[in-house]
């Protein structure tokens, strides 16, 4: 009988890099205020206190250094795992992600590798601005070499991220920050709610893992299949439930690998399909996810596939919920899409 | 609406009687068909730097950044502090693998003129650099370079037919024919994969070296990027990050001069030394006449010793000039004074050695010829066994199914299918 505990996404993702850097000596963590102080949202608390200085350290403030020196790290033989503070800030790291750590294995023919999970907190809803809400997962989803994670709840966040770090490629693993403390289902004007209670928060208190490129039926139903990831899971869940639709809910977990199988047959199931994230719609990892359906599932639809989608805008601070794909957006597409 | 550029607004700042201001563009001594003038280069005399104990405090040395350190006079006698005082073996194995990379260069620069490979790129007059690193490096301590450090490579003897075989990216690539040639990577050689993205590597040998001094460790990093390329936020991010952990790790900028076709003024050289960008970091820094191989040992030696005694990381500029173009795609004479090469007043490497070594007796004029001959056969011979494994472009590569393998460490579904797709369309097309 495995120990659990309740745990927000915070502690689950503590939890995580916890249990691995007591499992393997190789495991370390970086970033900017992640030691002593244990990070601006407290996921690398007590780490520095438990395994030393040598293995959870603070850097300077450069995002490509942190990166660089971690292709280096991973290089040598660790298995790091930096923090970048905000997805927003990980621009200055793209080279050493994109040109280095995701080309490593192919250019070295495997000589050398990149074993490194980056972790950062993506996505908005907490009155960022546009520099603290950002949700780039399309640019890595669309780069060789690189896998993107995105876990939904404290249960998904710790075996996930246990997975990426255990992973010998590099791994992209976006915390919606909106979430760490608690589901939000998008009704902005209302208290925000806890993970207390909540089934999915319920963690193994020791090691476990959850394959990358496995997706989580989040609801199981035969009217329509809803693609999301990360917060966007739990709005969805609401809104489904205030329509009172038996509609499917795909969370999709891990968006490089991708679990084609399962969104495959979930769409040949209920023939529609509607696509959910955050970030920018042009270009992003929504516009994929429709291709795809559209190859494979094209004589099963009986309606166009829809998205809902953050807008090709910067994300605005004071209009914030009007960028914000929340309930009532979803809820007029899924209203257009059942109509047909 | 208020017009930002009101022109009563600008009169009024005109009044200030201050002169226009302008903008300084840099341009280089001497463009092609002008006479090169190296009269402002203030050589100093090769006994003249003074040798800091290797753990001296930065702030205690920074004239060391400014001055220039040598070994070899202008006779080819070694004088000085810095004097490693080489055994005549190891005078000669450095001769030999500056002699060998020379042919090398020439060899592979003749292959993609005939047409063997799509790219090459030389590194005459600046095989010092290299090698007399390398010499003073252990074996086992890893190499960040750039992609003008074959000499590495030579000087830890890998052998030349691997790095053809790359080159030509034919069935004998260990490198699967996926990079552009002269983009080694040799693990067995403490050679990290070269990237040709620019200085990505400094961080990584930062990053290298910090772990193996977080795991108690005995080995160091080097790493190597050209003046250019210090402009680069990477090279800055690597400084700060080996100023602050004081990182085992020796980082070279090899000052040739050009970047493709632009002058090192384009990279901070008409306001400083590149060695001096250690002064702001509080990292030791040296500079080092890169065209003297004893002096780039002895610097390398003395950065080295620095970093086993846990005294922190050390920036070494090597002064030295790029003869050749930048790459095969290059052409000089288009944008530099054709004089500058054989003006520039650091000489040539390995002729510097070679009347070292005669002038100690333990090397002549034939015994040259002789080597130069038979390294040039060596060359030839092992061009010609890589040959058989085919050159770019004629059929002899590794399979096309192999394009997809090591993107990941396990081919995902999406590979597979856009694999067998292509296979399938080439199957179609009766190919």
């Amino acid at each position: 009988m495995t120990d659990t505990t309740q745990m927000n996404m915070i502690q689950a993702i503590n939890s995580a890099m916890d249990v691995m850097m007591e499992r393997d000596p190789t495991v370390v963590v970086m970033g900017e205020d992640v030691g002593f102080f244990g990070g601006v949202f407290r996921a690398t608390a007590g780490l520095q206190q438990k395994y030393g200085k040598n293995r959870v350290f603070d850097t300077p403030i450069t995002e490509c250094g942190i990166i660089g020196v971690a292709v280096g790290m991973g290089a040598y033989g660790l298995r790091p795992v930096p923090e970048i503070q905000f997805a927003d800030y990980i621009y200055p790291a793209l080279d050493q992600l994109v040109s280095e750590a995701a080309r490593l294995r192919y250019r070295s023919a495997g000589e050398f590798i990149a074993p490194m999970t980056v972790r950062s907190p993506f996505g908005g809803g907490i009155f960022g601005g546009q520099t603290h809400s950002q949700s780039p997962e399309g640019i890595f989803t669309h780069c060789s070499g690189i896998k993107t994670v995105i876990p939904s709840t404290p249960y998904d966040a710790k075996g996930l991220l246990i997975a990426a770090i255990e992973d010998n490629d590099p791994t992209i693993f976006f915390e919606p920050k909106r979430i760490y403390n608690g589901p939000f289902d998008g009704e902005y004007d209302t208290p925000a709610t806890s993970w207390a209670g909540h089934a999915d928060a319920q963690v193994p208190t020791g090691y476990y893992r959850i394959p990358l490129g496995k997706a989580r039926i989040a609801r199981a139903g035969g009217a329509l299949t809803i693609l999301c990831y990360g917060t966007m899971v739990h709005v969805v869940e609401h809104t489904v439930a205030m329509l009172g639709l038996d509609a499917e809910i795909v969370d999709l977990r891990s968006l490089v690998p991708l679990d084609i199988e399962t969104i495959e047959a979930s769409v040949k199931k209920t023939g529609r399909c509607l696509i959910v994230h955050e970030a920018t719609r042009t270009s992003g990892f929504g516009a994929e996810l429709l291709a795809q359906v559209q190859e494979r599932c094209f004589h099963h639809l009986e309606a166009p596939i829809e998205r809902v989608t953050g807008f090709d805008t910067p994300y605005p601070h004071s209009l914030e919920w009007a960028y914000f794909p929340g309930p009532v957006r979803i809820r007029e597409a899924i209203n257009k899409i059942m109509k047909d | 609406m208020t017009d930002p550029h009101d022109s009563a607004r600008l009169q009024g700042e005109a009044g200030r009687n201050l002169p226009p201001l302008r903008l300084h563009v840099p341009e280089p001594p001497a463009r092609p068909g002008e006479s090169a003038d190296f009269t402002h280069f203030d050589i100093p005399a090769a006994d003249a730097a003074p040798r800091p104990d290797e753990t001296a405090q930065p702030a205690t040395m920074r004239d060391m950044a400014y001055g220039l350190v040598r070994v070899l006079d202008e006779n080819g006698a070694a004088v000085g502090q810095w004097n490693p005082n080489l055994p005549p073996e190891t005078l000669l194995r450095m001769l030999r693998a500056m002699a060998l990379t020379r042919a090398f260069d020439g060899r592979m620069f003749r292959a993609q003129r005939q047409g063997k490979t799509s790219f090459y790129m030389k590194s005459t007059g600046e095989e010092a650099v290299s090698i007399g690193a390398a010499l003073a490096l252990h074996r086992d301590d890893m190499c960040f370079p750039s992609y003008r450090q074959q000499g590495i490579l030579i000087a830890r003897d890998w052998p030349i037919i691997d790095m053809m075989n790359q080159i030509y990216s034919n069935k004998g690539d260990r490198l699967k024919g996926r990079q552009l040639p002269i983009m080694y990577s040799a693990r067995e050689a403490g050679f990290f994969s070269i990237s040709g993205n620019l200085t990505t590597q400094y961080p990584q040998a930062v990053g290298w070296a910090m772990a193996s001094a977080a795991r108690g460790d005995t080995r160091i990093a080097a790493t190597w990027c050209g003046e250019g390329s210090t402009a680069e936020g990477d090279f800055h991010s690597a400084c700060t990050f080996a100023s602050v952990y004081r990182a085992p790790v020796i980082m070279n900028v090899v000052n040739n001069q050009w970047a493709i076709s632009s002058f090192s003024g384009f990279a901070g050289a008409e306001a400083t030394t590149f060695a001096a960008r250690a002064v702001g970091y509080g990292i030791a820094g040296l500079r080092v006449d890169g065209n003297d191989v004893l002096a780039v040992y002895a610097a390398t030696r003395w950065a080295a010793d620095r970093a086993r005694a846990n005294a922190g990381p050390t920036l070494i500029e090597h002064f030295t000039y790029r003869v050749e173009g930048h790459s095969t795609s290059d052409d000089p004479t288009a944008y530099r004074s054709a004089e500058e090469s054989s003006l520039w007043p650091l000489g040539d490497p390995i002729a510097r050695l070679k009347q070292h070594c005669i002038g100690l007796g333990i090397w002549d004029e034939d015994r040259h010829a002789a080597m130069d001959k038979e390294l040039a056969e060596m060359v030839r011979d092992a061009a010609r066994e890589a040959e058989k494994n085919g050159i770019l472009g004629h059929g002899l590569h590794h399979p096309m199914e192999s394009m997809f393998e090591d993107v990941f460490e396990e081919m995902p579904w999406h590979l597979k299918e856009q694999q067998q797709q292509m296979l399938d369309e080439w199957k179609a097309a009766g190919l």
